[in-house]
C-alpha cells in the first residue's frame, strides 16, 4: 500500500473507541426546540434526519479520498438515545469494561446527565418495547430462552443492491414525487399514510444533497488553504466529486464509492440499524466504473487500489454502535458486520467473477483490517482460480474471506418465494445471512436457545438456575418410557416459547412501523417507493423476519447422550443422570468420563447421533417457518450465532454432554468444541445432513492448522473440500487458519499480538478484544491437523 | 472373511492425489528400524493402555489396537467420503503394515473399489510373492512403492529381509507400465549415504520414464514417541531427522536426471 493509505490505515487502527453526544444532543434539541407539531410519524423521523445532517460536524481527515464520518471524527460514536438510553451507569461500564470499550469523557457524562436522560428517561423505544411485553416473554428473556435484537438496536440488516450506481438522489426525488401524484385519495385507504412516508422519502433524499453539499463547502476551503499543490488539486478533485454524488448517478470509479459511503452514513445516522449497512455485490457494482475508467484511461489499477482502500479504512472507522446487556453478550464485538461480497452469479445466471473481484481480493489481504468483513461466493459455476486466490488469503489466518454456497443461497431464496433474478442478486450479509439484496427487509429478531429448552424439559417445566416454572409441565423424564417422549416433551416446550418469541416479535415489529419508520433506509430499499411505505412497516419487495437457532452440536450431544445411555445402552439410569446434573458432576467423575469420551457425538458422521441433529433441527424449522409477520412478511429459520454461544452457554447447569454449569455451547452448526475427532470430511458429512436449502443461512467454523494450507497441492485440496461440502447444498464455511499453542500464547502474552484477528462466528476479530471464556472456547475448537 | 485394519484415517493430503481416504492394514513381514507405526506391525491385535485426561484426573483404561472389519464394513467406511474423492480425483490408499500380507482381504477391497469406480492405491513395501502380485496388480491404480536400501545385506540387518524381491518385483511391475511413484524414506546414517543414493539412482534410470516420481520421506522422531505412549515392547533406536540441507541435495541428484520429486509425499 502507498503512503496515503498506510497512514489512513494507521489512523484508524490507532483511533480510540469512544462515545460521542454528538448525534444524542442534536435529536434532544430537535425533539425539544424544532416544531413537530401536526407532522407525521414520517415526516417528523424525515426532519430529523435533516436537522442531523445539518448540524453535525462535518469531518475531513487528512491524506483521504474517501470523505464522510458519522461520528465527529473515527471511531468517535453516536448514540441513539430515542431508541435506547444509556443511564450514567451504562456509561461507566462502557468506558471502563475491559473489552470492546467506548471512553466516555466528563463532557459527555454532563452533557448525559444534565440534558440527554431527563428527557428521554422512559421514553425510549427500548422502554416501549418493554412495557408492551408480557410476563411470559419477560421470564423467557431473563432465563436467556431467546434475545431479543431489537431492544437496543432497530431492525435493519438489509443490503443495497444495484439502484445509487444508475439513478442519483434528484432522480429518485422525481420518482418519489411521481409516486405521490399517482396516489388516489378515493380507492386507497392508505393514501395519506403513503403521502406521509412518500414526502418524508423526499425529505431525506434531499437531506442527503445537502449534506454532501456542505463536505462540498468544507472541502472547497481546505483546498483554499491548501499549500501543497499536488493536495490542493486532490481537494478540488473531492469537491467535484461531492458536487456529482449524490445528486446525480456516478459516472466514475471515485464517484460510485463516494455515492455509496454518503448513503452509508445516511442509513447508519438515521438510526442504529443492525448490522450497519452493505455495499453487496461490489466488485459486480462497480465493475462497469472500472471498466470504464480503464478504457478511457482516467484509471488504473494502482488508482483503483488506492480509492478501494481508502473506501476500506471508513468502514473501520465505524465501529458498531455501543451495546450493553445481554445485547452487548449475544454479539461483542466492535464489528458491524459490513460483509462484501466477490463473485457469484449474475443476473442472468453466468459467472460473475471478473477482473475487479480478484483485484479486491488484493485489497482484504494488504489492509488486513477488522472492517469491513468479506466473503467469496462460490457457485459451481465460479472457476477453481477464484477460490485458491481466496484461500491464499484464508492462509494468511485473519479468518476473512469467508466463503459461501452461492447456488445454495439462491436455492433457499427462491423456496422462500423470490424471483431466481432477485435470488441471483443477493448474496450474505452480516454473519452468514441470506437475502436478496436491494429489495428485501429481513430481520434478525434473536437467538434462540435450543439446550436451554432441553434443561427446562428436564426438569419438567422449571428453570432450575431460578427454580421458577417458564415452561410446561411436559412431565417428570425418569418416568419416561422412550427416547421419543423426551423428544416430544422437548417440542412441546420448543414450540411454547417459539410461539411466546413470535408474539412479542410481532408486537415489536408494529412498534417499529409505527414509532421508528426509516425513510432514508426506505428510499433504498424496492419496493418502498413504489408502495409509498416505509421499510420496517413491510414496504419492501420481501419481508422476512429470522429466529437464530444457537447450539444445535451441544443439543445434539446432550440427546445423543440420553438416548445411548438412558434408552439404548440402559447402563445410565435418568435419575442419575440427572442427579449428576443438579451436583454439576460433583463427585460424578466417572460418569462424567464416561459421557465424555465414550458416547457417540455429533460431527463425526454418525448417523445414529446426527438424526438427533436432524430432529431438532426439523422441529425448529416446523415451529417457525412461514408463519406470518406484523408487516406481512413470513417467519424463516437460520442458524448462527455470533457470540450468543458463549451467553446461552452462561445460563444453562450442568448437561447430559458432560458440559458443566456455566460452560460455552457450540456454535452455529459446528460440532462440540473438540467433539469432532474424524477429521473435516466427517464434520461436513455430519453437518451436511440438516437440510440447509430450508434456512437463511447457516454458520460452520473450521479451525486449521496452517501446515494444512502449506502447499499448492493442499490448497487445491481444499476448494475441492468447500466443493464436496456445496455439492451436498452446504451453506458457509469459514476457517481459523492458527494454531492452538499461538493462542495459548497470545493469552498469556497479548502485547505480542494485538494485530492477531481470529474467526469467531461468521465474522472476525481482534483476539484481544475476546474476553477470556470466548478466547477459551476458540482454543478449545478443534484444530485439525494432516 | 475379515482383515485386521488399525486406523481408517479421512482426509489424508500425504497418500496419493486428491482428498484420499487411508487404510492401515495391520501386519507387516519387514522390521524396520525407524518404522513411524510401531502398531502396524503385529498380525494380532494388542492391549495397551488408554489414557483419558478430564480437568486434571486422568482415566486409564486397557484397549485393542486393531479391529477386524469385513470388506463390507471397511467399505463403508471409505464410501463415506466419495463424494470428496469425486470433487478432488481422490480415492482409497491402502496402507500397513504390509497389505499383501492380508492378501485376499485385500483383493476383496480393491476388487470392490473397481466395482465402485474408487480411485486406489497401494503403499507398498514391495515385498510381495508375485503370484499375489499378478493377480491384482491390475486392480490399482498407482503403486506408492518403497524403496529402502540397495545393499541386500544392510536392507536386511535394517528391515529383516532381503531386498531381492522388492527391486524384482519393481522392475516387474514397471515393465507393465503401471503408475507407480516411488518412496524412499530418508533416514539418516542408514541410507543415506553418497553410495545408496547413486545405486538407488542407478536402478530408477532404468526404469525411466516408466518410472518418474520420487517422494522423500524424511525420517520424524515421532515413532518412538508413539511405540512409548502406547506401551509397545520395541527396541528403540536413535535416529537423528535429516535436515534440509541433505533433503535438498538428494531431491537435487535424482532432478538432475528427469525425476519428479517431492518430499514428504
Amino acid at each position: 500500500m502507498n503512503e496515503r493509505v498506510r497512514k489512513l490505515r494507521e489512523q484508524s487502527l490507532n483511533a480510540i473507541n469512544r462515545l460521542s453526544h454528538e448525534r444524542a444532543v442534536l435529536v434532544t434539541d430537535y425533539y425539544q426546540n424544532q416544531n413537530t407539531q401536526g407532522l407525521s410519524k414520517p415526516v417528523e423521523r424525515a426532519n430529523l434526519f435533516e436537522y442531523i445532517l445539518m448540524k453535525k460536524n462535518i469531518c475531513i481527515n487528512d491524506f483521504e479520498l474517501i470523505v464522510g464520518e458519522r461520528g465527529p471524527a473515527p471511531k468517535a460514536t453516536p448514540t441513539y438515545p430515542e431508541i435506547t438510553l444509556h443511564s450514567l451507569k451504562d456509561l461507566d461500564i462502557l468506558d471502563s469494561r475491559p473489552k470492546v470499550s467506548f471512553r466516555v469523557d466528563e463532557k459527555t457524562r454532563k452533557i448525559y446527565k444534565e440534558q440527554i436522560i431527563p428527557f428521554w428517561k422512559g421514553n425510549t423505544n427500548r422502554d416501549r418495547i418493554m412495557q408492551n411485553m408480557d410476563k411470559e416473554w419477560l421470564n423467557a428473556y431473563e432465563a436467556g430462552v431467546f434475545t431479543e435484537f431489537q431492544e437496543q438496536r432497530a431492525p435493519g440488516h438489509t443490503v443495497l443492491g444495484k439502484k445509487i450506481y444508475s439513478q442519483g438522489m434528484i432522480d429518485i426525488q422525481k420518482e418519489i414525487r411521481e409516486q405521490i401524484e399517482k396516489l388516489d385519495y378515493y380507492k386507497d385507504k392508505d393514501a395519506y399514510d403513503r403521502r406521509e412516508e412518500l414526502k418524508a422519502m423526499d425529505v431525506v433524499a434531499g437531506a442527503l444533497i445537502m449534506f454532501a453539499e456542505r463536505h462540498v463547502a468544507k472541502l472547497t476551503k481546505l483546498a483554499a488553504n491548501e499549500q501543497d499543490s499536488k493536495r490542493k488539486e486532490e481537494l478540488e478533485k473531492m469537491v467535484a466529486v461531492c458536487r456529482k454524488v449524490p445528486a446525480n448517478a456516478p459516472e466514475t470509479f471515485h464517484e460510485a464509492l463516494q455515492y455509496y459511503w454518503f448513503v452509508h452514513l445516511g442509513v447508519i445516522t438515521e438510526l442504529n440499524p443492525w448490522d450497519s449497512f452493505n455495499p453487496g455485490r461490489l466488485d459486480q457494482h462497480l465493475y462497469p466504473f472500472y471498466k470504464k475508467g480503464l478504457n478511457e484511461g482516467s484509471l488504473d489499477t494502482e488508482k483503483a487500489t488506492e480509492l478501494l482502500q481508502c473506501f476500506w479504512v471508513k468502514f473501520n472507522n465505524h465501529p458498531s454502535p455501543p451495546k450493553i446487556g445481554v445485547t452487548a453478550q449475544e454479539s461483542n464485538t466492535y464489528t458491524d458486520f459490513t460483509l462484501i461480497n466477490l463473485g457469484g452469479l449474475k443476473e442472468d445466471g453466468s459467472d460473475a467473477v471478473n477482473e475487479l473481484s480478484y483485484l479486491i481480493l488484493d485489497v482484504i489481504e494488504e489492509m488486513r483490517i477488522l472492517q469491513p468483513s468479506s466473503m467469496v461466493q462460490l457457485s459451481k459455476k465460479n472457476p477453481d482460480k477464484f477460490i485458491h486466490r481466496a484461500l491464499k488469503i484464508i492462509k494468511t489466518g485473519f479468518g476473512q474471506p469467508s466463503v459461501f454456497n452461492t447456488d445454495a443461497i439462491i436455492k433457499e431464496l427462491v423456496r422462500q418465494g423470490k424471483s431466481v433474478e432477485d435470488a441471483r442478486n443477493g448474496g450474505a450479509s452480516g454473519c452468514v445471512e441470506s437475502g436478496a439484496f436491494g429489495t428485501e427487509a429481513y430481520f434478525l429478531t434473536g437467538y434462540f436457545n435450543f439446550n436451554k429448552v432441553l434443561e427446562i424439559t428436564l426438569n419438567n417445566g422449571t428453570d432450575p438456575v431460578t427454580g421458577k416454572q417458564i415452561g410446561i409441565q411436559t412431565g417428570d423424564p425418569t418416568k419416561f418410557r422412550s427416547f421419543d417422549q423426551l423428544i416430544e416433551a422437548w417440542k412441546k416446550q420448543l414450540n411454547r416459547f417459539i410461539d411466546i418469541k413470535i408474539k412479542g416479535n410481532n408486537i415489536i415489529e408494529k412498534i417499529n412501523a409505527g414509532f421508528m419508520p426509516v425513510p432514508f433506509l426506505s428510499v433504498l430499499i424496492d419496493d418502498c417507493i413504489k408502495n409509498g411505505k416505509d421499510y420496517n412497516a413491510g414496504g419492501a419487495r420481501y419481508n422476512t423476519s429470522y429466529i437464530q437457532g444457537v447450539g444445535l452440536g451441544s443439543i445434539t450431544d446432550n440427546l445423543t447422550s440420553v438416548r445411548y445411555h438412558v434408552f439404548d445402552k440402559k447402563d445410565i439410569a435418568m435419575a442419575e443422570l440427572l442427579k449428576a446434573l443438579k451436583a454439576n458432576y460433583r463427585g460424578f467423575d466417572e460418569l462424567r468420563h464416561k459421557l465424555v469420551y465414550e458416547t457417540p457425538k455429533f460431527g463425526n458422521d454418525d448417523e445414529y447421533t446426527d438424526r438427533q441433529a436432524v430432529i431438532v433441527f426439523d422441529c425448529f424449522y416446523d415451529a417457525v417457518n412461514g408463519r406470518p409477520t406484523a408487516r406481512g412478511g413470513e417467519f424463516r429459520i437460520n442458524m448462527l450465532p455470533t457470540t450468543s454461544h458463549i451467553y446461552f452457554g452462561s445460563v444453562i447447569g450442568a448437561m447430559p454432554d458432560g458440559r458443566k454449569a456455566g460452560k460455552p455451547v457450540s456454535e452455529g452448526i459446528s460440532p462440540v468444541q473438540g467433539a469432532d475427532i474424524k477429521g473435516p470430511t466427517a464434520v461436513i458429512k455430519s453437518v451436511a445432513r440438516i437440510d440447509h436449502i430450508k434456512t437463511g443461512g447457516t454458520l460452520l467454523n473450521q479451525k486449521f492448522s496452517p501446515v494444512f494450507f502449506n502447499t499448492e497441492a493442499n490448497i487445491v485440496k481444499l476448494g475441492n473440500l468447500i466443493r464436496a461440502y456445496f455439492r451436498m447444498d452446504g451453506h458457509h464455511i469459514q476457517f481459523n487458519v492458527v494454531d492452538a499453542e499461538t493462542l495459548k500464547d497470545a493469552q498469556k502474552n497479548p502485547e505480542n499480538y494485538r494485530d492477531l484477528i481470529v474467526r469467531v462466528a461468521g465474522y472476525s476479530d481482534y483476539f484481544n478484544d475476546l474476553g477470556e471464556d470466548l478466547q477459551n472456547e476458540i482454543i478449545s475448537r478443534t484444530e485439525h491437523r494432516m | 472373511m475379515k482383515g485386521l485394519i488399525f486406523d481408517i484415517k479421512r482426509l489424508a493430503l500425504h497418500d496419493g492425489p486428491g482428498i484420499r481416504t487411508t487404510v492401515f492394514l495391520k501386519g507387516c513381514p519387514l522390521n524396520c528400524r525407524w518404522c513411524h507405526n510401531p502398531e502396524s506391525r503385529c498380525f494380532d491385535t494388542e492391549l495397551y493402555m488408554h489414557v483419558d485426561k478430564l480437568e486434571g484426573k486422568v482415566f486409564k483404561k486397557q484397549k485393542e489396537i486393531g479391529y477386524w472389519m469385513t470388506v463390507n464394513e471397511a467399505m463403508k467406511e471409505i464410501e463415506k467420503d466419495k463424494i470428496f474423492f469425486e470433487e478432488s480425483g481422490g480415492g482409497v490408499t491402502f496402507s500397513g503394515g504390509e497389505p499383501f500380507a492380508q492378501y485376499e482381504f485385500l483383493t476383496g477391497l480393491l476388487t470392490a473399489c473397481r466395482n465402485r469406480s474408487i480411485h486406489t492405491a497401494l503403499d507398498t513395501t514391495g515385498y510381495i510373492k508375485r503370484e499375489q502380485l499378478k493377480n491384482v496388480y491390475k486392480l490399482v491404480d498407482l503403486f506408492l512403492y518403497d524403496l529402502k536400501h540397495m545393499d541386500d545385506k544392510l536392507h536386511k540387518k535394517f528391515t529383516g529381509v532381503s531386498n531381492k524381491l522388492i527391486i524384482e518385483n519393481l522392475e516387474w511391475l514397471s515393465n507393465r507400465k503401471r503408475n507407480i511413484k516411488i518412496r524412499f524414506p530418508v533416514v539418516p546414517g542408514y541410507n543415506d549415504s553418497e553410495k545408496n543414493i547413486d545405486l538407488m539412482r542407478a536402478l530408477l534410470e532404468e526404469l525411466y520414464p516408466d518410472v518418474k516420481h520420487i517422494d522423500l520421506l524424511p525420517y520424524h522422531k515421532m515413532a518412538s514417541s508413539k511405540a512409548e505412549r502406547l506401551g509397545l515392547k520395541q527396541q528403540v533406536y536413535e535416529i537423528e531427522e535429516p535436515d534440509a540441507f541433505k533433503l535438498g541435495s538428494i531431491r537435487k541428484k535424482f532432478e538432475e536426471t528427469g525425476f519428479v520429486v517431492g518430499i514428504g509425499g
